[in-house]
């Protein structure tokens, strides 16, 4: 019933926004490539379909491939860094820097390099995803209860051992919690990516379709981005539901024992 | 002697913890450590089980002297530190699982899962176990070592006090059947009286024993009654513990020793 409430006013606000926006369209019969009526986007979406869907697989399969790039590079970094705290004070400040500079300006200099097929496309996603994932698992790793360690050295495990029995078990969910973050950017990356140049993908959809001012299908593309987006949000959710029914009890006990 | 351990010194960088620590523990004996917050019980256990080296002295199992971590002792921390990932029976299967034995390691804790008040959570998580459940599981966890030494530290501290009673109790009738030399780290002393064979007392600064006693009645025959008759033990446990200049005395309570003297 809570849940209900909760979401009744948000979806609220968002139908009456779309019920402004129509009525504006109508009235002032402002054209197709000023501005789509919603009702314009919805027909357009459906029309498209097809369409977009053979580009949204393409789109999907850069995120995937970019995603698992950036979670395996994570989890090695995350893990190099806690066990030596010199890779650490050494690689930190560098992925810091690395991430303010901005994906438009990389993602052409990756195309130079590295032509005009999929790589480029999927190094995006890579250099959008590993910074909340790497992060958010160093933290977790960096913040957990060293009594946990000493235990299990106590009872005999080596330093690697420790870290497969406590330290990275300890730390998926802090690594689950940047992936969430990490999923949401990926299909913006990979569409970054196709953008600058490609041959298929969202991103190259997107930008034919602004470029013959078909402000229905950009605005329909946009669509798909943002459900693919939340359909990857949700697959991390869902993920954290099935694998660790602990986690939420977990907080609560976090909670209480601080 | 079960464990020796013979002029233990040790330093944190800011401060001398221990000086000169000596004491031994026979075999299946129940020992018990008793000291004021911060007086360096727990760091006592710490240089046992090698998360810390002492600086000086030297520390023996069954008369060979042990160095670093060893297979001897079995530690069981004051929070529970069950994994919240993992249900009680792979919880408690730890050292099976470590060690390469965890087929024997599950069969021996179902054995065990009533007497530590368990039977029938063994695939719950952690989470859902009360206190005193989750501190049995913990003890659990430590008894299915196959270290011969327990070292308990503070192992009731985290609890309220009903239930910490309760879990005393437990204990006491556990004894028996665990068979194990025990080093129990408290500063509870009715926990000390009830529980052990024989009571250090750790004070002055840096912390040593400055006194043993011996409970008259041996654990077999006590129970809560008999604790509550225990006042001339405790008033010579609280007067050690006062009286030397260890924090309880020096600084809790300031001026107290001249009035008294």
């Amino acid at each position: 019933m809570e849940k209900w409430k909760n979401r009744a006013a948000p979806a609220a606000l968002i139908a009456g926004l779309l019920v402004i926006w129509e009525a504006v369209v109508r009235m002032k019969d402002i054209p197709l490539y000023v501005l789509p009526a919603p009702s314009q986007v919805v027909t357009c979406l459906i029309k498209e379909l097809p369409t977009l869907a053979g580009h949204a697989q393409v789109t999907v399969g850069e995120a995937f491939a970019g995603m698992a790039i950036a979670l395996v590079l994570a989890l090695a970094l995350g893990i190099a860094m806690d066990a030596f705290p010199a890779v650490k004070s050494g690689l930190y400040p560098v992925l810091v820097v690395t991430q303010t500079v901005p994906m438009i300006v990389l993602a052409p200099i990756l195309i130079i390099y590295m032509g005009f097929g999929i790589a480029p496309k999927i190094l995006t996603v890579v250099l959008m995803c590993f910074f909340p994932v790497a992060v958010s698992f160093t933290d977790a790793l960096g913040q957990m209860d060293e009594e946990y360690v000493q235990l299990v050295r106590s009872f005999g495990a080596g330093k690697w051992e420790a870290y497969r029995l406590v330290k990275i078990p300890a730390a998926v969910p802090g690594l689950v919690s940047g992936l969430k973050v990490a999923a949401t950017y990926s299909i913006s990356g990979a569409v970054v990516g196709e953008w600058i140049g490609a041959q298929s993908g969202l991103g190259y959809y997107l930008l034919r379709v602004k470029n013959s001012y078909m402000l229905d299908k950009v605005f329909a593309c946009v669509l798909v981005i943002v459900a693919l987006s939340l359909c990857m949000n949700g697959l991390i959710r869902l993920y954290q539901a099935v694998a660790m029914p602990y986690a939420k009890k977990n907080e609560e006990k976090r909670r209480r024992t601080r | 002697m079960k464990l020796e351990v013979s002029g233990l010194s040790f330093s944190y960088p800011d401060r001398d913890v221990l000086e000169h620590l000596d004491f031994q523990v026979g075999e299946g004996e129940f020992v018990s450590i008793l000291g004021a917050s911060g007086c360096g019980k727990s760091t006592i256990l710490k240089l046992l089980t090698g998360v810390h080296t002492p600086q000086e002295g030297k520390i023996f199992v069954d008369g060979g002297e042990v160095r670093g971590m060893s297979e001897h002792f079995a530690y069981m921390p004051q929070n529970d530190l069950l994994f919240p990932w993992k249900n009680i029976l792979d919880n408690v299967c730890l050292y099976g699982r470590i060690h390469g034995g965890l087929e024997n390691a599950r069969r021996e804790a179902m054995e065990n899962m009533a007497a530590f008040g368990l039977s029938g959570y063994e695939k719950a998580y952690p989470s859902a176990l009360s206190g005193g459940m989750r501190q049995r599981a913990a003890f659990l966890r430590t008894a299915l070592c196959k270290s011969d030494i327990l070292l308990l530290d503070e192992p009731f501290g985290a609890l309220d006090v009903i239930t910490r009673g309760e879990m005393q109790d437990w204990l006491l009738s556990m004894r028996r059947r665990m068979n194990r030399t025990v080093l129990l780290v408290t500063h509870d002393m009715d926990e000390a009286i009830y529980l052990s064979d024989r009571i250090l007392i750790l004070g002055g600064r840096p912390s040593h024993v400055t006194c043993e006693l011996r409970p008259e009645t041996p654990a077999e025959g006590r129970d809560r009654d008999w604790l509550y008759g225990q006042g001339e033990l405790r008033r010579r446990i609280h007067r050690e513990i006062m009286g030397t200049d260890g924090p309880a005395g020096a600084e809790m309570e300031p001026g107290r020793k001249e009035a008294r003297s």
